[in-house]
């Protein structure tokens, strides 16, 4: 592999901010921008005068209805007058959009960047499936009429055949991280529930049922990154960007194996190198895997190495991916328990392991000083695998 | 971040307050359409599935044949060598069985769309099509399927040419 490792500065999360996710927010996309950006900012003293750049993560233009949406949202994101960047990767972009913030750092063009992520999902109507369904193929795919949901099936059912799964194996990662949302203050949809719970709602496209999915949801988060200099003088706390990582995969999504993520692994390996981790495993003590579905946080933590492939499950019932187990898991309750506003849902795993890796997770705190975290999220054609890892 | 902030913002909003008008709201219908040129690989593509027969593409440095066509071999980036005709017959890499539209309507009939491994491509090669004429309870991975086609005289150059595979 092949990347620059010297002559770049450190980078550091000095801040982090959000809203509450619900599934319908009063607020416009660009109030939920500006929230979020505030609470960042004043999470760690800084005026916007400070910041250098702005780097914004939303969904693309049909999804809202606005053309230009970055343009639009970008006076809410605290990007007046100043560099601005929107990137997109779908699922994966809450976590690369923090890669766009690091090597607007890292390369020394700026010393503080606000990194904004948000999504208003509600405003597609009756459903933002509507908007979703133009990723198929014009000409191969969509004359056969797909529905969304059945790619994710598709893929989960090759994940339950191939290694020999059943739902209840899956269906507690959907236990976990709802549970986990119970302490967390943004979740829209924490809650106790049981395995007999996931296995008995709603059959949607087999094998996906109504709790193997994350809501939709309207929400923002955001985060302040600083480089080494400024981050020392603006906290005395802040949680270092060890090293980042990111590929793609082939948009030929039925030419691939579906039950592992080699673009996941392609990025961990690149975030690993970046590092000079050498044993994940031990290495990494909380992980928030992206997890829009139960099946893909054991699929990402796969692909991530930090578990053998087809062994994710198993570790899980042995309890290695409670909040107080081995390797804590989605202490937030993620996508499933927190919710899913695309992008934001992404930087919120960021924020996240901020929040942990200071002590600062409150009723979420992970046991044991965690010192090493990472986040990963997904998305595109199922097709982008983005990593960050973050240290103190 | 509690130490910071005590409630965060966010106001959830209920079904009600939108229908009874609590808080505003405007709406907008967009009026799009698109037609999407088949282009070289995919024309020939679909000319060939016009005449009931599946083509796939071959690149002869990595060894691959995959379907559907493309001009290029994304994994090496070069030209593809050679068109060659495939049997329409394979076996399910994996299936789903959908009960419900993209909207979230429950389906009368349920679909089972399907990742086919079309023989005589390389490993785990497939195409997204739909099986029929099958229990879904029945369907399994692994299972042999061929093409049902629709009578020659109402094909027209599309996917849909093939209404779909059911196990042999
Ligand atoms: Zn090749």
């Amino acid at each position: 592999m092949a990347f620059r490792r010297t002559g770049l500065r450190r980078v550091a999360v000095v801040g982090a901010g959000m809203t509450k996710f619900v599934r319908r927010a009063q607020e416009t996309a660009q109030e939920l921008a500006f929230h979020a950006s505030r609470l960042a900012l004043d999470s760690c003293g800084l005026r916007i005068q400070d910041i250098g750049a702005v780097c914004l993560g939303t969904a693309p233009d049909a999804f809202d209805g606005v053309h230009m949406n970055g343009e639009y949202l970008s006076d809410g994101a605290g990007a007046y007058g100043k560099p601005f960047m929107r990137a997109y990767v779908g699922g994966g972009t809450g976590v690369f959009s923090v890669i766009q913030g690091w090597y607007h750092v890292a390369s020394g063009l700026f010393d503080a960047v606000l990194v904004v992520c948000e999504e208003k999902m509600s405003s597609c109507l009756p459903h933002p499936q509507a908007a979703f369904l133009t990723i198929f193929d014009h000409t191969t795919e969509r004359p056969l009429k797909p529905n969304l949901l059945w790619i994710f099936a598709l893929e989960m059912n090759r994940y339950m055949q191939k290694y020999g799964l059943s739902k209840k194996d899956i269906a507690r990662v959907a236990v976990k991280n709802k549970r986990n949302a119970m302490d967390h203050p943004a979740a829209q949809l924490a809650a106790e529930i049981t395995v007999e719970d996931v296995l008995n709602s709603e059959v949607l496209a087999w094998p996906v049922q109504r709790l193997d999915v994350s809501p939709t949801s309207d929400g923002a988060v955001a985060v302040i990154l600083a480089s080494e200099d400024a981050a020392k003088r603006i906290t005395d706390k802040p949680v270092w960007i060890k090293s980042v990582g990111w590929c793609l995969d082939s948009a030929y999504w039925t030419n691939r194996d579906l039950s592992y993520p080699e673009y996941v692994e392609r990025a961990a390996r690149m975030a690993y190198e970046m590092a000079g981790i050498k044993e994940p495993r031990k290495e990494i003590h909380i992980v928030e895997p992206y997890d829009p579905f139960d099946y893909k946080e054991l699929h990402h933590l796969e692909g991530l190495l930090l578990a053998p492939k087809g062994e994710a499950p198993r570790l899980l019932a042995e309890g290695v991916f409670d909040r107080d187990g081995d390797l804590p898991a989605t202490p937030s309750g993620g996508l499933l328990g927190v919710g899913n506003p695309i992008a934001a849902a992404g930087l919120m795993k960021v924020a996240e392991l901020f929040w942990q890796l200071r002590g600062e997770a409150g009723k979420r705190q992970v046991p044991g000083n965690p010192r090493t975290g990472l986040a990963q999220a997904w998305g595109d054609l199922m097709q982008v695998g983005t990593v960050a890892i973050l240290g103190v | 971040m509690a130490k910071i902030v005590r409630e965060l913002p966010g106001l959830a909003l209920t079904p009600e307050d939108i229908s009874q008008r609590k808080v505003l709201s405007t709406s907008w219908v967009p009026k799009a359409e698109y037609a999407w040129d088949a282009g070289i690989a995919m024309g020939r593509y679909l000319e060939e599935l016009r005449n009931g027969r599946l083509m796939g593409v071959r690149h002869r440095r990595c060894g691959r044949t995959v379907i559907p066509p493309r001009i290029f071999c994304e994994q090496c980036f070069a030209p593809m060598d050679e068109w060659g005709e495939l049997p329409d017959t394979g076996t399910v890499n994996t299936f789903s069985i959908c009960y419900v539209s993209w909207d979230v309507k429950r389906l009368e009939v349920p679909e089972i769309p399907a990742v086919i491994e079309i023989d005589g491509t390389s490993p785990r090669v497939g195409i997204l099509h739909k099986l029929g004429e099958v229990d879904p309870q029945q369907v399994k991975v692994g299972m042999p399927v061929k093409a049902v086609w629709k009578p020659a005289e109402e094909r027209n150059g599309a996917i849909t040419d093939i209404l779909y595979f059911q196990p042999i």
